[in-house]
């Protein structure tokens, strides 16, 4: 989300722990307005601040972290909830597969230590970086990803504090907190897209919208996010000649 | 206060597979290169499914057809506007939470 924030650095500015924290800053508002969101969902459906602490600590990732509590809710089974998160986070391969290169000549153990704490937003940051053509290390990497980790968990068990005293959080507007993340990372998806390549995209989005609402009169939603996407990612590789 | 076993068991399976994404290719890079089929069809995941994603919050189901919450169609607009004029995901994100909280309050 932040890619912008840290351009008006200078270049060679040391890859320390502490500049991996203090690069993590921009991000840190989006992590405790979601964080917050996801604790109070979480508590709304009904978790104890334990589940909620373990969900945030081991999981780890907002979107999902939104559609599990919700699943559980909804009495879903465990591997629908399981394989519909394996389909959401899907996306931190990507994530993953674009950063991974630099960290080649540190130990397996250390590369496992970076890819276990990706996100949209320590991701952001550190293509970012890759992009300006500064060199990127692990201390520099690590001090981005704590930060945004430890502030991630402590979002989720202060939301999941305040969610005993929430009754209902859709009357402040919280339940659209992911829905609102989802639109600005569509966003940020499109501007990192080639210019000749946005009608395709566009295309692509139509497609989804389409089939999201033909598939939802067959089968639950969650399992026509999992189709649409895979149909229409299907029809994006076979239009993108 | 304790841990439900089934709720441990679904963070534990949830964590796993949210994990290997995360880690495969830092592992992978190492030796081998993905097909470009497969790395195409990846590239479109993202946009998919937060498209997937945004129609999800937008629909009630329940009827025989699936019909729409307007009150999410009415708050994605200033939340899309301001997407693409800030590119912030917080400012969106808090946006968004205003518009939602101030149409159900409202209207």
């Amino acid at each position: 989300m932040s890619v912008s924030a840290s351009k008006s650095k200078q270049s060679g500015t040391p890859d320390t722990f502490l500049q991996g924290i203090k690069d993590c800053i921009p991000t840190l508002i989006g992590y405790m307005s979601i964080g917050v969101a996801a604790g109070v969902v979480g508590a709304a459906s009904n978790l104890n601040i334990l589940e909620i602490g373990l969900l945030a600590a081991l999981v780890y990732a907002g979107a999902a972290q939104f559609i599990i509590c919700a699943l559980i809710a909804a009495g879903s089974p465990f591997f629908v909830i399981v394989f519909t998160t394996f389909i959401v986070n899907l996306r931190h391969f990507l994530l993953s597969m674009t950063i991974a290169a630099p960290f080649k000549k540190y130990s397996l153990l250390k590369n496992i230590g970076i890819g276990t704490l990706v996100t949209d937003e320590t991701f952001g940051v550190a293509v970012n970086k890759i992009v300006r053509g500064e060199t990127i290390n692990d201390k520099w990497m690590n001090g981005l990803n704590v930060t945004a980790y430890l502030c991630w968990i402590i979002s989720c068990l202060i939301g999941g504090i305040f969610g005993k005293w929430i009754a209902d959080p859709e009357v402040f507007g919280l339940d659209f907190a992911l829905t609102a993340m989802f639109l600005a990372l569509l966003v940020l998806q499109l501007e990192t897209i080639k210019k000749n390549k946005l009608t395709l995209y566009l295309s692509l989005i139509l497609y989804v919208v389409i089939t999201m609402f033909i598939l939802c009169m067959f089968v639950p939603s969650y399992v026509a996010i999992i189709i649409s996407t895979v149909i229409v990612a299907t029809i994006g590789v076979l239009k993108d000649k | 206060m304790s841990v439900n076993l089934s709720i441990f068991l679904i963070i534990a399976g949830c964590a796993i597979v949210t994990l290997i994404p995360r880690i495969l290719p830092f592992i992978m890079v190492r030796s081998i290169d993905l097909p470009e089929v497969v790395t195409k069809w990846l590239s479109f995941i993202p946009i998919c499914i937060f498209t997937a994603l945004i129609i999800d919050s937008l629909i009630v189901e329940g009827g025989s057809v699936p019909a729409i919450d307007w009150r999410v169609l009415l708050a994605i607009m200033p939340t899309l506007l301001i997407a693409l004029w800030t590119k912030s995901l917080s400012i969106t994100v808090i946006i968004g939470i205003i518009s939602m909280a101030s149409i159900r309050f409202f209207l």
